[in-house]
């Protein structure tokens, strides 16, 4: 089939950019978007322009680095899939798709379609761990955790941080980033001693790099690969507002 | 080739290493610096351990964040022999399966300590918060793997690398906020300095800014993963490459069990022609599915209308006791023996079925559901199918490289100060990994085994001078690795790197994928040395020296066509079939690896002569004290 | 905002329990509605409720307006091809909207009944109580003034249907089942306030003399 593409491009970052309009022949339904992005490369290639840069790696869906606004919506118009897991086959001939990157203050544009996401990594960094020393931990199964309460902490854990939370979020809020991570450790017993001091930390350097306020719209949830549930963000409000009335902020 | 085993009985060599090792003052720790290069399991694993004793590291990954490290995408689980099940497991039982496993490839030494090491994992990724599967009685849950039979693997649903990666990265994101790990992200190495013999930093180049930077330490480790990706469709994720571990080969490092790559059996069929990737679906899914093809070759019907004596379940009928599990290599190969038969299903004649309506039948969908839910998902997304109501499509794919930088017991190469963690070595796979021993060998390497024999080396290097970036040295590198780049902007040819790529990648599968001859091989060598000829002569690489992913391609392809080369080279040179190394000269009547202990019970260790010189052959012959080579039989 | 927005939806819920008295026979609902007014009027207790009253409104709107100035310092540069709409209600999206003209309604609202009331030079009815029910149903004698009533409500409707559960979001009420209840009340709850002071105007509009 044939594609029509409009592309953000951006040379540098903060750097002015805009929409560049492509034609694309002889896309196959059974591409995946990265393929067909990467047919359109390779036709640049030939007529000797610089490529589209974008992000990607593993392309099955869980190394969260690829991530883009296909036609207005965070990783195209299927709900929970990453833009590696879309394929062509959800695109019709003679189609016209807009492809932009995620945007977020605290998301700049490197370049094209590629983006920094190095914030989601200093929110970590502020608390996103459990402070257990390497090479001495006590016997596994000395420490007792319920069917349910594992089964429910790996639904937070299996956050990919690839950031569709935040570019569909109208606020662009990363609640749901960090309140898979502050839920995942808080669930956990290894994790609660920790859980007031984690909670502050990761909310404060969540408002520190620019991130917006979450107002439950729930966009969030729609759009994650994960499934994660908004209700992570109650939990992590929950947490939050505990720490702050009984004064341990840690 | 001096594998620096310790002394003393196996089940002590280990504890006597760790007893005399050389340790460094917390006081000097400060003012040694170690270089991380690569953030994926063993490589965080190791930067994290560095940094809490107090080592200063500097940590890079040429991904956006050290967490998509390709780790994250292995599914099924990581083996740790807890004898939990009361089954019969046991430290010796594990070292046993994993060096028969490897079809004895492998050191003793090495694969017994990864054994003795695996129950500590398990304890530290706990204390770290992996949600590993548990009972209903709170303790952890266990699952079994091919090529064993006792149940040690560990999971968390389907996402276990994903799990365990985060514990990692979230240990070393730790050390990042205590000032004492700087992390440089999008950076990707270009060379390895050596100063006087030894290891003593890197040049790497922001692949934001297209600068070429330089980095001075007193250790320098490598776990940049591997190489599997050389056959362009395979498991591994787009970014992987061989780059760091060959330019450090060229600076004098030994590549070791170089064409020893695992060729997955569970991976989903490639479908078209713009494939650029083949999905892992985890090799999990063979306890509970069922792989068969149609008896009749050619068989069009739909999977569910082939009445059940119509269905060849050839794994349960060539190896009876082990069945479905048989192990990687061994189902692979019978695969592509059925495949080529033109037993072959779905459109491209290239895949088997493996089929769940037993299990679902047995234990009931929401079981299933339970413990494959999301690659049953998975597998909708990107087939449109329906694996709970029919058959999944699978065929093998390009997985794991055994082979690596030839490492000595304390995971040094043949350069002193360069370590190799991870998938980048060669070490306790040989010639086939079992499933779930990845994750283990990555996780022991960086958490166990560095944290001892780094700080050993150290110890030494306490009273050298200090290298810095202004030796001349890093002058060489940093020219040399400019000059490449230039050389790679200036071609200015009319072919993409890709096609540069998949070319070597179809070659290699034809040539040095499932089975090898002689005459492929041969041929394959030829034919690779005239696609490096082309690559030189008509590569194109547009825009310039900022982000440039066809830049970052074209040096990658440009060490693939060089390594893919010793690949064959190492193929031809072992006359014999072992592990994932079939050559069809070598085989038994029913089709059965035929190994050679009398004259290769050795691994291989090639050194780099210079661009147009043959490698040199450096066998390091393998002791066996403890296990009798036998025939590794899973029938 | 889930605090001042939680008391405010407590605040809807007496006021329009007070108001229902407006829907009984003429006569009795003048004695009972202008006697409630004087009741309330006169107490303390009410006056300093009055008072939180405000400043929750106030509240509201200043911190609303502080999330709305960092929300959009957090968005960046914005998409050039926006559907984000698809992924989320639309009330859910607009609260700031719905809350301007719920604001628009309530400064009207103040001034025609709340203002006059305190303020104004009322005639008062036989009890020799201020006779606001006579105001009241004056104003709802006009079709236009009825009309941007039911618009304002309708704001209001919307605004609650979103912000109900969003407080309980945001004070932290996350057991799933719970938050299905609260989610189940609060569209129970938005329906009943709606549809409890849609009718008043309503009926008067249409009982006039």
């Amino acid at each position: 089939m044939k594609i029509h593409l409009k592309i953000w491009r951006q040379d540098e970052r903060d750097g002015p950019g805009g929409m560049v309009s492509y034609t694309l022949d002889d896309v196959t339904e059974d591409m995946s978007f990265l393929e067909m992005l990467d047919a359109l490369n390779g036709v640049l290639i030939g007529k000797g322009e610089r490529v589209i840069e974008f992000d990607h790696d593993c392309r099955e869906g869980i190394c969260g680095q690829c991530g883009l606004m296909i036609n207005g919506r965070a990783h195209g118009p299927l709900p929970h899939v990453t833009t590696c897991q879309l394929h062509m086959r959800s695109f019709r001939d003679g189609d016209t798709i807009y492809i932009e990157p995620f945007r977020a203050a605290a998301f700049p544009v490197l370049r094209d379609l590629k983006i920094d996401r190095s914030a989601f990594d200093r929110i970590i960094q502020s608390g996103g761990y459990i402070a257990a020393g390497t090479g001495s931990a006590p016997e596994a199964n000395s420490i007792l955790v319920a069917h349910d309460t594992a089964e429910a902490a790996f639904d937070a854990a299996a956050c990919i941080g690839c950031g569709a939370c935040v570019a569909t979020c109208k606020n662009s809020s990363a609640a749901l980033f960090v309140s898979a991570k502050t839920v995942h450790l808080s669930l956990l017993p290894q994790g609660k001693l920790e859980a007031p001091q984690r909670v502050n930390a990761m909310i404060a350097q969540m408002n520190a790099e620019q991130f917006g306020p979450c107002s439950n719209t729930e966009a969030c949830e729609v759009e994650c690969p994960q499934q994660i549930s908004v209700l992570h963000i109650a939990r992590m409000n929950w947490a939050f507002n505990k720490s702050r009335l009984l004064g341990r902020k840690g | 080739m001096d594998a620096k085993i310790p002394p003393g009985p196996l089940a002590d060599k280990w504890n006597y290493y760790k007893a005399h090792a050389r340790l460094v003052n917390p006081a000097n720790r400060k003012k040694m610096k170690v270089i991380v290069v690569g953030t994926g399991l063993a490589g965080a694993s190791c930067a994290a351990s560095l940094a809490e004793q107090g080592y200063a590291v500097d940590c890079f990954c040429f991904q956006d964040s050290s967490r998509r490290a390709h780790s994250v995408a292995a599914q099924g689980g990581v083996n740790a022999c807890k004898n939990y099940k009361n089954d019969g497991d046991s430290v010796y039982r594990m070292f046993y399966d994993t060096i028969k496993g490897g079809d004895f490839r492998s050191r003793e030494a090495n694969v017994y300590r990864l054994a003795e090491c695996s129950a500590a994992l398990i304890d530290q990724a706990v204390a770290q918060g992996v949600p590993f599967a548990r009972e209903y009685s709170g303790y952890l849950d266990n699952r079994s793997f091919g090529g064993v039979q006792v149940s040690r693997t560990f999971y968390a649903r389907g996402q276990t690398g994903q799990q365990l990666l985060l514990g990692a990265y979230q240990a070393l994101m730790r050390q990042v906020h205590t000032g004492k790990v700087a992390l440089h992200t999008r950076h990707e190495m270009l060379d390895l300095v050596v100063v006087e013999g030894k290891a003593k930093g890197i040049i790497v180049r922001d692949l934001e800014t297209g600068k070429l930077e330089r980095y001075a330490a007193d250790a320098v480790v490598l776990a940049s993963g591997g190489y599997g990706k050389i056959y362009y469709l395979s498991t591994l994720a787009m970014g992987c490459n061989a780059s760091a571990i060959w330019r450090a080969h060229k600076k004098g490092a030994y590549m070791a069990g170089v064409s020893w790559v695992q060729v997955h059996p569970t991976s989903l069929p490639q479908s078209g022609q713009h494939q650029s990737k083949l999905t892992l679906m985890s090799e999990s899914l063979r306890n509970d599915g069922r792989i068969w093809v149609p008896l009749k070759a050619g068989d069009t019907r739909h999977p569910n209308d082939i009445p059940e004596p119509e269905r060849d379940y050839y794994l349960e009928r060539r190896y009876p006791s082990f069945g479905n599990l048989a192990p990687r290599d061994i189902s692979s190969r019978a695969a592509k023996e059925r495949i080529d038969a033109g037993h072959g299903v779905g459109a491209m004649k290239n895949a088997v079925y493996l089929d769940f309506s037993k299990a679902i039948g047995e234990q009931g969908k929401d079981k299933i559901a339970e413990k494959y839910g999301n690659l049953f998902t998975m597998y909708q997304k990107i087939t449109g199918i329906n694996a709970y109501a029919q058959p999944m499509l699978i065929s093998p794919a390009a997985h794991f490289t055994m082979g690596g930088l030839w490492v000595d017991y304390t995971l040094m190469s043949t350069i002193a100060g360069l370590f190799v963690l991870g998938e980048a070595n060669f070490s306790d796979h040989g010639a086939n990994r079992l499933g779930a021993n990845s994750l283990l060998q990555a996780c022991v390497d960086g958490y166990f085994v560095a944290p001892y024999t780094i700080p050993d080396y150290l110890a030494g290097e306490l009273k050298a001078e200090k290298v810095t970036t202004a030796h001349p040295a890093f002058d060489l590198a940093e020219a040399l690795a400019q000059t490449k780049i230039d050389e790679l902007l200036s071609i200015q040819g009319d072919l993409p790197a890709d096609y540069f790529h998949k070319n070597l990648g179809r070659l290699l599968y034809d040539t040095c994928g499932l089975s090898r001859s002689k005459e492929g091989l041969e041929r394959a060598i030829r034919e690779i040395g005239e696609l490096r000829q082309e690559f030189y002569r008509r590569l194109k690489v547009t825009g310039d020296d900022k982000v440039n992913t066809e830049l970052e391609k074209a040096g990658r392809v440009a060490d693939y066509l060089e390594l893919g080369a010793l690949m064959c080279r190492d193929a031809l040179a072992r006359e014999e079939s072992c592990g994932a190394h079939f050559r069809e000269e070598y085989q038994t009547e029913d089709g059965e690896a035929m190994r050679n202990d009398r004259d290769f019970c050795y691994v291989s260790a090639w050194e780099w002569q210079g661009a147009d010189q043959p490698h040199v052959l450096h066998p390091e012959p393998l002791v066996f004290e403890q296990v009798a080579l036998s025939t590794r039989s899973y029938k | 905002m889930a605090l001042t927005g939680t008391f405010l939806c407590l605040f809807l819920v007496i006021h329009l329990l007070g108001n229902l008295q407006l829907l009984l026979p003429a006569d009795r609902a003048r004695a009972s509605f202008n006697w409630y007014s004087h009741l309330l009027s006169g107490n303390v207790l009410i006056k300093l409720i009055e008072w939180l009253l405000f400043v929750s409104i106030l509240a509201h709107i200043v911190y609303a307006l502080l999330l709305t100035l960092r929300a959009r310092k957090a968005s960046g540069r914005g998409y050039v091809y926006d559907k984000r709409k698809a992924s989320s209600t639309w009330n859910s999206r607009n609260m700031g909207f719905l809350g301007m003209i719920i604001l628009l309604f309530l400064v009207l609202h103040l001034k025609d009944f709340w203002y006059r009331y305190k303020f104004g030079n009322l005639p008062l009815d036989e009890q020799g109580y201020t006779d606001l029910y006579a105001i009241v149903v004056a104003a709802y004698e006009e079709f236009w003034y009825v009309l941007l009533y039911l618009a304002g409500i309708a704001a209001l409707g919307f605004h609650l249907l979103h912000g109900f559960s969003s407080a309980a979001r945001t004070l932290g009420l996350y057991h799933p089942l719970y938050s299905k209840v609260v989610r189940v009340a609060g569209k129970l709850y938005t329906l009943a306030i709606t549809a409890g002071f849609m009718i008043i105007p309503v009926y008067i509009y249409f009982n006039k003399a």
